[in-house]
């Protein structure tokens, strides 16, 4: 080994180390200040306790939240699956006249009509059919944002279905109905599981559309009563927040555990997965 | 008819078609007519209360004149410019990169735990990582603050675009990265083989081996991360555009335009600009997905 090899050699794990740090530091603390009898803003070893738990399980809005959360992503993830599971399957198997018309336009807006570039329209438009703080309303608009890009990524999985198994099925007299409930369903699963996991993630993590179009305090999802919890401001909130923190973000990461565990982190068309 | 479009299960093209609506129904009212609204209403005074609330006036393209002579718009187009420039462009492009091509070859343990903090970056809700980073750069006993035994300042406040851009390649530099991993996984390791038997540095393997053969990954990239970045709510939740606008990004001048100070028209005909851009990149992505199909 010579002595530029041994120097080069520090040189990329010291790198590497300053890279983990930067992304790791930001998030210790949401290890430790939940556990802190003392939380500060700062990363620290925690004196341990379980009152911050018990402080926020007793805050007025925290568990509402979450629970409109679950509500919210509930009937956005359902409706996204549902509405895009029947037009992936038609779109892949059947030549809809305009059918490439129409797919080459939803992949543009996927992407281009974005809640940011569109808040303005979307929200007038809830304001004059009086959907404001409708979480049933709001939930269809966030499934309308995530369906381009949820028919796209299904569309890819039917299509790599082999026609042969549909084909054979109804050699054997089965009706349109029973291929698709006894065929279809069961081979699309992996893809139905890959949207319900991908539509309840981003729904879950939605800012910007709950917080224009619910404004009532008991209707927010945890995505905007974190923003008005740090609003607030003063020490007694940092009781609450980083264990509500904590709370809103176990189900994403545990999904995402059990997403990579059960079919390798995979890449859908540039979407997180 | 190709093999591919045979309608395997019987559905028939009614059936089809009635499958395609609910989900198209949806996108129309919630996507499309919002997109095409945005034109309308951006030739009116629509505002949120007042006279022009109930009764909104088509004012032409005054909106637009008032917003090219408006120095607090000039000012968020180039703050939303640097904000894509140095977070995307440049910092989540590089340092994807620079993680994909370093983690080649460490031991499969630190590979993972990397690739795991990265991931868990980019994975957490936006608010909760707005709040970390919040709390990272505040005064009086933030993280960094301690860690460069500086508590007195507030980062956020003091330096809002550089604290933006740092947190945006925090937060998602993981989509760089795994890009960058497949892209080189098809790198032939025969020609990296062949750059190390001559002796080129790295510097020289990455530009004369590597880039020749990931140049349109690297396009592709590009495009998507600026389309995201310029699209991203999530610098109203560490700054809402301040201090006094050094931070008002064009998402959060057209908020603050609309909500704030309610003017709807105005702040639509802001957002028109924020789609057409969208609208070029898009198309731009697309041609080359086409080519490369």
């Amino acid at each position: 080994m010579t002595p530029g090899f041994v120097v080069r050699r520090i040189g990329f794990y010291v790198l590497v180390a300053v890279v983990l740090a930067f992304f790791a530091v930001p998030m210790l603390w949401l290890a430790s200040a939940p556990f802190d009898a003392r939380p500060g803003l700062g990363l620290r070893w925690p004196d341990w306790t379980w009152s911050n738990v018990t402080a926020t399980f007793q805050h007025p809005f925290a568990l509402t939240s979450l629970l409109n959360s679950l509500v919210l992503c509930g009937i956005a993830t359902v409706v996204t699956t549902a509405f895009a599971a029947l037009a992936a399957y038609s779109l892949s198997r059947v030549r809809i006249p305009g059918r490439d018309l129409l797919l080459y336009l939803l992949l543009l807006l996927s992407s281009v009509v974005t809640g940011t570039a569109a808040m303005v329209p979307i929200f007038v438009l809830m304001l004059q059919l009086g959907l404001i703080n409708s979480q049933f309303g709001t939930a269809l608009v966030i499934a309308s944002g995530m369906l381009p890009a949820a028919i796209f990524i299904l569309k890819d999985f039917v299509d790599a279905v082999p026609r042969s198994y549909e084909e054979s099925a109804r050699v054997f007299g089965a009706s349109p109905a029973q291929v698709l409930g006894h065929v279809v369903l069961p081979i699309a699963r992996p893809g139905i599981a890959t949207i319900l996991v991908w539509s309840f993630v981003n729904a879950w993590g939605n800012f910007l559309l709950p917080f224009l179009l619910l404004r009532d305090v008991g209707k927010q999802p945890a995505a905007v009563l974190l923003r008005t919890l740090n609003d607030e401001g003063g020490s007694a909130n940092l009781t609450v927040i980083p264990v509500f923190s904590l709370l809103y973000s176990i189900p994403v990461v545990a999904l995402y555990l059990l997403v990579s565990k059960r079919y390798g982190f995979r890449f859908h068309g540039g979407i997180k997965s | 008819m190709r093999a591919a479009d045979s309608d395997v299960a019987g559905l028939g093209a009614t059936r089809a078609i009635a499958f395609v609506a609910p989900a198209l129904l949806l996108i129309g009212v919630f996507l499309v007519f919002p997109a095409l609204w945005t034109l309308y209403i951006g030739i009116t005074n629509y505002q949120l209360t007042g006279p022009a609330a109930a009764q909104p006036r088509v004012v032409g393209l005054d909106n637009f004149v008032s917003a090219l002579n408006d120095a607090l718009f000039l000012n968020s187009v180039g703050l939303t410019a640097l904000f894509v420039f140095g977070s995307a462009v440049i910092g989540q492009n590089v340092l994807g990169f620079v993680l994909a091509w370093l983690l080649r070859r460490v031991r499969p343990s630190l590979r993972r735990t990397v690739e795991a903090f990265v991931l868990l970056a980019w994975i957490l809700p936006g608010p909760v990582v707005a709040y970390l980073w919040f709390a990272v750069l505040s005064r009086d006993g933030g993280t960094f603050g301690l860690l460069l035994n500086d508590p007195a300042t507030a980062w956020l406040v003091e330096y809002p675009m550089v604290s933006l851009i740092v947190f945006n390649i925090w937060r998602g530099t993981a989509f760089s990265m795994l890009l960058y991993t497949s892209a080189l996984a098809a790198v032939p390791p025969t020609q990296l083989e062949t750059a190390r038997l001559v002796g080129a540095s790295g510097w020289q393997t990455v530009r004369d081996v590597v880039f020749p053969h990931i140049r349109g990954h690297v396009l592709t990239n590009t495009l998507l991360i600026s389309l995201w970045t310029a699209n991203d709510f999530t610098p109203f939740l560490l700054t809402a555009g301040g201090p006094n606008h050094r931070s008002e990004v064009l998402p959060v001048l057209i908020y603050r335009q609309a909500l704030e100070s309610g003017q709807l028209g105005y702040a639509s005909a802001m957002s028109l600009l924020l789609l057409v851009g969208n609208l070029v990149i898009a198309l731009v992505y697309l041609r080359l997905l086409r080519r490369r199909a």
